[in-house]
């Protein structure tokens, strides 16, 4: 947690200082008040005193009141300022230093996790800081302030006092010690209830279709159960709370006056004035002593939650990105779209199998190379290395005879055009989506653009929209239809007019008229781009210049259609799963 | 999505505050009498803390009267027992209102979330296509959790803040109509102060709840698609964006906190202004003689009291907004038009099933304006395999759809086994079907489990043999924990896996009709083949519907209907209508083209 102050910067340092300035200003004032109280009470209870005397002590106190209401106001500016602007950084912090992980990384956290990690979590710390910033100055303040003006003003009213602070501090122990790691449970089970809901609205239809109803109703049922047990528990226990404090509070004032009484009573004469104005001070600052402890500890109390948030936190921005940039910045061979694959193997950073295994090929500028087979055969593993999304563990990646490792990652995504399998859309236009991102030319022009979609197969469907180009898509374009994502997701790709194409499995939700129509457009309009397709149809590949047929992380057969028909054991087994004998005799 | 956090709803406002609130007390009627008890206790708390300054009062006066003469101890002793007495009682009610409230809030809260859940699965299928997942999970959690708090917390407050309020006001009037009108107006002038900025403030609030929700919204959006992004060099370009929504959320709110914590400093200087006031006025009025000391003392605590309640006014009044918002969306929800409830005209006996379907001009929209099925008519024989096939759109889903009874047809009559639909329950339909569909839904259980489902009666043998069949039974005992292995988070399965999965979840099922909606899509063709061998083995005399991107998986079928536009264009088996060269035909052969050659 206290790495996280390390997080703040000068401007709001200096604010913090400010607004400590302002707080001991208010603290000062605040227990000032209580004198001129004092004074009040005294003139008027005086016979024979002047208006105008009531009228200054008035003006004093009310002097008093406004300036430790502009201490505040203050001290809350400066509070704002340094919550907010605090929380902006470290948001941005983390957001860039996630933006900065590879895969690896980001695989390593979950990305759903490190969405809470960058939202709920830096709430929560800010939640703190800002309470933190206030509390921890006032309380301590206002509790020494308090004290002195107390202090050897009688043993008898110190230790009432003493009680008084030691009943509220033991209560609020045990209630912490009883009730925090509930609190904990109470988190996870509000997680499993979402989880069960999410489930029954995820598989509505396969709820319904099994007459699973009363099953889904009853796991809801057990967990809500459970739920508003631990709910009743620490609501009930933390119940206590407010009645001991109020308690507490009135009864020390009792406990002052009544002891009081008993004192002046046997005391000689001239202290009985002494006893009674001691007995005073102590009824009205006993009560701020109790307050700043009990504010001390309820931070205490709220410090687990932020705690664990700020060590989620630091486990992102501590981490390092396994992966480092290249230097190379230019073409330093004369190749254009050539991509070679050096005996590469690779395995996840902890796993202990290989998902790929020595795979060596070349592809030239202008050739289409596919890749098939089955699903855990590695065939899209094996083009993610391209683009580095994960690094080979054996071997080397060319891209135009360089060793992709040493390349800058902007120089090396400016020959590429990757699409993935699954599309993936950003709020803005269709027009934003299309040409996100930097190319070698910058932005994509108006023709780009044109090209792009006409190539893609999008022209009809963007064309049949009232704002065409400029239609907004939805977050994660829940507005369309999977196949129209996908073809935009094509389009992004061409616009850049990368050397090379990687289609990651991309033509799977397009049937198989728009598939063969985009790519004989794509064909056509790239003549000299090199393409990798990862695919599952052998319709979609089997026009392919090469073809590498991968089984369990090895290559075990690379050629055309033909050669591989006549020579390749499990490309046989694929194409014969997909096409009849006659169809296969015809091609 | 989940990760707004517990106070997303706090500042909302809700359409018809009065309303909901109304509502609220309705659905709560069953605990009205407990929370009725909750707030005599509150009252009578409060009650005994207005006596409480005085008595405490005449304890000093006790002591200044007999402060060089010797003070009445025994006088002072009654007072203080008496205030003892006070105290405990108070703190006995105080305490009985904290137990009542949260128990009654607990269990209101439980009974709304059993609610929702139970409404989920009552509601009519077509309420899901315009709903989202986030929406509804909002309401099982943030919305009840947000109701939860803020009716625990609000109308206590306002219970002993009208307490306080009218009380004080009350024993002011009473003991000087000049001086409560001073007290009053001061304090008016302020709370008409903070009112304003709380008028002001709402507006940033509102802003800081939109820009928190489209900053997650980027957030979410820019690490899920964190591989396009690298590829496309668009690094820099989103944190652009980023930075924008962060700045004006900066904006919002630090504003926002601002004036929100104007509000306790307002209130105190409310307070001792006020104080100053009735000093004052008191003051001249004594030197007029037209008023006592005394009251002029008794005021002081008054005005005290008065102003208190005034910050707990503003602060129960934003909580019960919250709640009326929360409560609005919640039974908003549970209102919704539920599925029509049948009356079992006609019931078909699982095991008797003959096995026929027929269509009879059906049709049908989602929506009013739009047809998606048109004059459908198809007649299914028993134990026949039928494929639907066809672009995207053309309504092959939801020919199934209707099938199952998940909507309600618009015109025209299906046929099971010669009963009309109408004529059957829902669950009765469901009975007689199982169904696998594309998306493959897996639940946090172990495998067994998740292919048991809800049918308790299927042996662990049962589960074995059906993976077995499809080919799934070696992997899965290759795991740790072999079929106890719980399906969480985390990619244990791939998807082809997971389909095979709810496949073998179908096999167990032992149903006289099979639909298959893509169902082995993401499996690939050579594992497609031993799963459909199986399926065969299965299907073996039960009519069956596949609908299926790829064409192989089908070819077999005894009859294919093409659909195109919600009409079948064509029909009949894979040789016929490839003879036909029709659209079929077309359909089939594009997948062979080559893109080279023209």
């Amino acid at each position: 947690m206290f790495k996280m102050f390390k997080n703040l910067k000068k401007k709001e340092i200096i604010y913090f200082l400010i607004s400590v300035v302002f707080i001991v200003l208010q603290v000062f004032l605040d227990l000032k008040i209580p004198d001129y109280m004092q004074e009040i009470t005294r003139l008027v209870q005086t016979e024979g005193s002047e208006i105008s005397a009531v009228l200054k002590e008035g003006v004093y106190m009310l002097l008093c009141a406004f300036g430790s209401l502009i201490g505040a106001v203050i001290t809350g500016f400066c509070a704002s300022f340094i919550g907010t602007s605090f929380e902006k950084n470290l948001r941005s912090k983390i957001f860039r230093k996630v933006e900065s992980f590879g895969m690896e990384e980001i695989k390593d956290f979950s990305t759903s996790s490190l969405i809470t990690r960058s939202t709920n979590d830096v709430t929560q710390v800010k939640m703190f800081i800002v309470l933190a910033i206030q509390m921890l100055i006032k309380a301590p303040i206002m509790a020494t302030v308090a004290i002195s003006k107390i202090a050897n003003k009688g043993l008898e009213f110190s230790i009432i006092t003493a009680i008084g602070v030691g009943v509220v501090l033991t209560m609020i122990i045990l209630l912490v010690i009883l009730v925090l790691p509930k609190f904990k449970i109470v988190q996870s089970l509000t997680d499993d209830i979402n989880r069960i809901t999410r489930e029954n609205l995820t598989g509505i239809r396969v709820v319904r279709a099994y007459n699973a109803e009363e099953y889904q109703q009853g796991k809801f049922e057990r967990t809500n159960d459970t739920l508003t047990k631990t709910h009743l528990f620490t609501q009930r226990t933390m119940a206590i709370m407010s009645p001991v404090m109020s308690t507490i509070m009135a009864a020390l004032s009792l406990a002052i006056y009544w002891v009081g009484a008993i004192l002046i009573n046997e005391a000689a004469i001239p202290d009985k004035m002494t006893i009674f104005g001691n007995m005073v001070t102590f009824s009205s600052y006993a009560v701020q002593v109790i307050m700043s402890f009990i504010m001390l500890v309820l931070l205490f109390v709220i410090y687990p939650r932020a705690s664990v948030s700020a060590k989620r936190i630091n486990e992102v921005l501590d981490r390092i990105p396994r992966m480092k940039d290249g230097e190379l910045e230019e073409d330093i061979t004369d190749l254009k779209g050539e991509v070679e694959f050096k005996s590469v193997s690779f395995k996840y950073p902890d796993a202990e199998e290989y998902i790929l295994k020595d795979i060596s090929f070349k592809a030239k500028k202008g050739e289409t190379v596919a890749f098939i087979g089955s699903t855990g055969s590695g065939k899209s593993t094996l083009i993610n290395l391209i683009p580095r999304f994960y690094d080979a563990t054996e071997g080397e990646i060319l891209v135009d005879g360089v060793d992709v490792k040493k390349m800058k990652r902007e120089f090396l995504n400016n020959k590429l055009g990757y699409i993935s399998q699954k599309a993936i859309m950003f709020k803005g236009t269709i027009e934003n989506n299309i040409t996100m991102g930097k190319s070698l030319k910058g932005k994509p022009s108006k023709e780009d653009i044109d090209n792009s979609i006409e190539v893609s197969q999008a022209q009809e469907f963007i064309n049949s929209l009232e704002q065409k180009l400029n239609t907004e898509v939805a977050q994660g374009g829940t507005n369309l239809s999977g196949g129209q994502k996908q073809r935009i997701s094509i389009a992004r790709a061409i616009a850049r007019n990368p050397e090379i194409y990687i289609f990651d499995d991309s033509f799977s939700a397009l049937d198989y008229k728009t598939d063969f129509a985009l790519r004989k457009a794509l064909k056509k309009y790239t003549k000299d781009a090199t393409i990798l397709i990862v695919a599952q149809r052998i319709g979609t590949i089997k026009d392919a210049d090469k073809i590498i047929v991968l089984d369990e992380g090895k290559c075990v057969g690379m050629g055309t259609h033909k050669e591989l028909l006549k020579n390749c054991k499990v490309y046989k087994e694929i194409a014969n799963s997909q096409l009849s004998k006659e169809e296969l005799e015809h091609a | 999505m989940h990760n707004h956090g517990p106070n997303r709803n706090l500042n909302a406002k809700a359409k018809d505050f009065s309303g909901s609130i109304k509502k609220l007390f309705k659905y709560n009627k069953s605990y009205l009498a407990f929370m009725l008890i909750g707030w005599i206790s509150a009252f009578l708390s409060v009650i005994l803390t207005l006596l409480g300054p005085d008595k405490l009062k005449e304890i000093t006066n006790t002591i200044t009267e007999g402060l060089m003469t010797g003070i009445d101890l025994d006088r002072i002793k009654t007072i203080g027992l008496t205030l003892v007495i006070f105290y405990s009682l108070s703190f006995i009610f105080n305490y009985i209102e904290g137990l009542v409230m949260s128990t009654v809030t607990n269990k209101f809260s439980k009974k709304l979330r059993t609610e929702i859940s139970s409404k989920i699965n009552r509601l009519p299928l077509s309420y899901f296509d315009k709903t989202t997942i986030g929406d509804i999970l909002s309401r099982v959690t943030n919305d009840v959790d947000t109701i939860g708090h803020t009716m625990n917390e609000s109308f206590s407050t306002l219970v002993v803040a009208i307490t306080m309020f009218t009380g004080s006001l009350f024993m002011m009037i009473k003991t000087s109509p000049i001086l409560a009108l001073t007290a009053v107006l001061s304090t008016v002038l302020g709370f008409g102060l903070m009112m304003i900025i709380l008028k002001n403030s709402q507006k940033y609030f509102t802003k800081v709840q939109e820009e928190l929700g489209n900053i997650n919204g980027t957030i979410e959006e820019v690490y899920s698609g964190h591989n396009v992004i690298k590829a496309y060099n668009a690094s820099s370009e989103v944190e652009q964006k980023f930075d924008e929504i962060n700045e004006k959320l900066y904006e919002n709110g630090r504003k926002s906190q601002f004036y929100s914590g104007l509000m306790q400093p307002i209130m105190g200087f409310i307070g001792n202004f006020g104080y100053v006031m009735v000093c004052i006025v008191g003051s001249i009025l004594t030197m007029k003689g037209l008023t006592s000391f005394g009251v002029i003392v008794a005021f002081m605590i008054y005005i005290r009291l008065f102003t208190q309640p005034l910050t707990q006014f503003a602060q129960a009044l934003t909580q019960l907004q919250s709640t009326a918002a929360a409560s609005e969306r919640v039974f908003e929800f549970l209102e919704e038009k539920e599925q029509v409830v049948e009356v079992e005209k006609k019931f078909l006996d699982k095991d008797k099933a003959k096995g026929t379907v027929e269509f009879k001009n059906v049709e049908f929209g989602y929506t009013e304006d739009k047809k998606i099925i048109k004059n459908f008519s198809a007649k299914i024989k028993p134990g026949e395999k039928v494929a639907i096939v066809g672009p995207t759109g053309a309504g092959k889903t939801t020919i199934v759809n209707l099938l199952m009874k998940f909507y309600e047809i618009n015109s025209g009559d299906i046929l099971i086994d010669g009963v009309s639909i109408h004529d059957l329950t829902r669950e009765n339909i469901h009975d007689l079907f199982v169904m696998v569909l594309q998306d493959t839904w897996l639940f946090e259980g172990t495998i067994k489990e998740n292919i048991r489902y809800n049918d308790l009666t299927i042996s662990d043998d049962e589960i074995e043999e059906s993976c077995r069949i499809i080919g799934l039974d070696h992997f899965i005992k290759t795991l740790p924990n072999g079929y106890d292995t719980v399906l969480g988070d985390t990619d244990t399965l791939s998807s082809g896996q997971k389909q095979l999965l709810t496949i073998a979840r179908s096999m167990v099922d032992d149903s006289p009709f099979l639909i298959l909606d893509e169902a082995t899509s993401s499996v690939d063709t050579r594992t497609e083949i031993v799963v459909q061998e199986a399926m065969d083995k299965l299907t073996k005399g039960r009519t069956s519907f596949i609908i299926a991107h790829r064409l192989s998986t089908i070819k077999n079928a005894d009859l294919i209907l093409v659909v195109k536009d919600g009409n079948i264009i064509e029909q009949g088996n894979h040789k016929d209508l490839l003879k036909k060269n029709g659209f079929y035909a077309e359909l089939y052969n594009s997948q062979f083209q080559n893109a080279t050659t023209e």
